[in-house]
């Protein structure tokens, strides 16, 4: 049910997001979903891929400052205030969620969205009494 | 000159004046600082053995690490009670090095100031405006002092606020100022920003200090001041400033040799050198009661000038303008600042030590510090708020710690170049020479 996110440190300088998703590209570690969350004077490069271990493996081997983050992925009813609905549905159980994004999978024609909560077991309970689905991590993987 | 008797002594009987107050000052020294009667014993020296100026080269080095172990009170030669002031530099790891001052040191120091404010041909008539920080850091307070002695009026203005200064300055009618170098452009900029001209102004000496300068430093200011711009030297552990000033001749600095005697030495084989090479200034605070200073090594480098007599009159020996520190202390907007001091503040953060690279940088007029911290993986997280908090906690830190403010830039691991051996720390790119 947790889908394990690849998170990468990158300097905001020119050249570097490409060299990151080239490293990956070699290793023939594919990305299915990405976020970056970018400053003035830094980013941090958000990604889920099919094969999580190879990647890790592959952007520490390359000198990366690297860590794993537990995240869920959650399918999106496709019409208008969907997303919305399920937003409502977390502030109510009080959920914090640190950060979040969307991308939207081929193969259903849904929307999916990404959520990094505080307490990533706290939310699994809490989405799950509210009757929201969570996508299990090896679906996420091969989308 | 301010005190024709002692700045003109001839030299001989200034010789002669030193060896006694050497001889008393070991004397006291001795008896009074466990720390002075161990190294003595250590070293076979008995103060008996001291019998004129000479016989300094018979005396042990006191170290700015052995100075800083001593924290707080360990050099303190007098009862507290005779203490009327406390002063501190800041140190290497945090202890500063603490100097405190009876009411005699208070009153020579004055003297000394004094006589570098008169070098510049201050009087009583004059108003000299103190923008020097006042606090622990001894510069505003001894230039305010010294003032006072003079007779002059002191304008107690610290730093900052310059447009404030540049208003009083204008308003007053101040004559003198006393500043950073670096500050005193940082006012001449303002000033041309709020549309003053400065040339108009009645200012006749500045004494700027307590960082390093140059000769086009020098120059430019006093294009952007109607002043003859002089340099002023002291550190705290020895008095502050005021130890040796330029006389209006502009070429060396007066070292104000009847309280604080100068050597040069190798800072490898610790042997005097003769005057006109350079070497490492050692200072022996001969008149100091509060805490009494035998042979204290600087770190600063310059050289005693081998020269005949200053035309201006005054009979003590000269130092050239200082060349460098025989350590790796950067003085950034007047304040000093060890390597070793970011490098205890990232340690405590993270318990581990990062790899990093200060950049000192000079824009405009002021001094820049940046430092460059490789994100490790324990530092890491994928959220930027905690990132962000990371950063700024490092910048607080260093702040309460060094009281410099400094730009933390976070950058990938391995991008800060390794060398082979010591690791090199900072990247200086201020031009001053």
């Amino acid at each position: 049910m947790k889908v394990r996110q690849i998170s990468i440190f990158l300097e905001n300088r020119s050249g570097r997001l490409a060299s990151v998703l080239k490293e990956v590209g070699r290793a023939g570690v594919n990305i299915r979903a990405l976020s970056l969350a970018d400053t003035s004077d830094f980013g941090i490069l958000r990604l889920i891929v099919d094969d999580v271990d190879k990647g890790v493996q592959v952007l520490k081997d390359a000198g990366h400052t690297v860590s794993l983050t537990e995240v869920l992925a959650v399918e999106v009813p496709d019409h208008p205030g969907g997303l919305a609905g399920i937003l409502e549905k977390l502030s109510e159980a009080n959920l914090n969620v640190e950060y979040m994004y969307a991308f939207v999978c081929r193969a259903t024609e849904k929307a999916v969205v990404v959520f990094r909560f505080e307490d990533v077991n706290a939310a699994i309970a809490a989405l799950k009494k509210a009757g929201i689905s969570i996508l299990p991590a090896e679906t996420v993987y091969s989308l | 000159m301010f005190n024709p008797q002692a700045e003109a002594m001839p030299v001989k009987e200034l010789r002669k004046l030193q060896g006694v107050r050497l001889q008393d000052l070991v004397r006291r020294a001795y008896a009074h600082v466990p720390f002075y009667r161990a190294k003595l014993d250590a070293h076979g020296v008995k103060p008996d053995d001291v019998r004129g100026i000479e016989d300094i080269a018979k005396l042990p080095f006191t170290m700015k690490k052995e100075f800083r172990e001593q924290y707080p009170f360990g050099m303190f030669a007098v009862p507290h009670r005779e203490i009327v002031r406390i002063h501190a530099s800041s140190g290497t790891t945090g202890k500063p090095t603490v100097v405190g001052y009876t009411r005699n040191d208070i009153d020579n120091w004055a003297e000394c100031t004094a006589r570098s404010l008169a070098c510049g041909g201050a009087t009583a008539d004059d108003t000299v405006q103190i923008a020097y920080g006042y606090g622990l850091f001894t510069g505003g307070l001894g230039m305010h002092y010294g003032a006072e002695k003079l007779g002059a009026a002191a304008l107690p203005t610290s730093s900052g606020n310059t447009e404030k200064q540049i208003m009083l300055m204008k308003d007053f009618g101040v004559t003198v100022l006393c500043s950073t170098p670096s500050y005193a452009l940082q006012i001449a900029e303002v000033a041309a920003q709020m549309g003053e001209d400065l040339m108009k102004l009645p200012l006749k000496s500045g004494h700027f200090g307590a960082e390093p300068w140059t000769e086009a430093m020098r120059r430019r200011i006093e294009e952007l001041f109607p002043l003859k711009a002089l340099d002023i030297y002291g550190l705290s552990e020895v008095a502050g400033p005021g130890v040796a000033s330029e006389c209006l001749e502009q070429h060396g600095l007066h070292v104000f040799e009847d309280h604080f005697y100068p050597e040069i030495i190798d800072p490898e084989t610790g042997d005097p050198l003769p005057d006109g090479q350079k070497g490492e200034l050692v200072f022996t605070c001969l008149t100091k009661e509060g805490v009494p200073l035998i042979r204290y090594r600087t770190r600063d480098v310059t050289m005693i000038l081998d020269e005949g007599p200053c035309p201006c009159g005054r009979t003590s020996r000269k130092i050239a303008r200082l060349m460098g520190r025989t350590d790796d202390m950067l003085i950034i907007r007047g304040i000093n600042v060890f390597p070793s001091q970011v490098e205890d503040v990232l340690v405590r953060i993270e318990g581990v030590q990062p790899q990093y690279l200060i950049v000192v940088d000079r824009q405009g007029n002021l001094d820049t510090m940046e430092i460059k911290v490789e994100v490790t993986e324990s530092l890491f997280s994928d959220e930027v708020r905690k990132l962000e908090a990371l950063r700024d906690k490092i910048h607080h830190q260093i702040k309460a710690m060094l009281n410099v403010s400094a730009k933390i830039t976070l950058v990938e691991p391995k991008t800060i170049e390794r060398t082979l051996g010591k690791a090199k720390r900072v990247q200086d790119l201020r031009k001053l020479t």
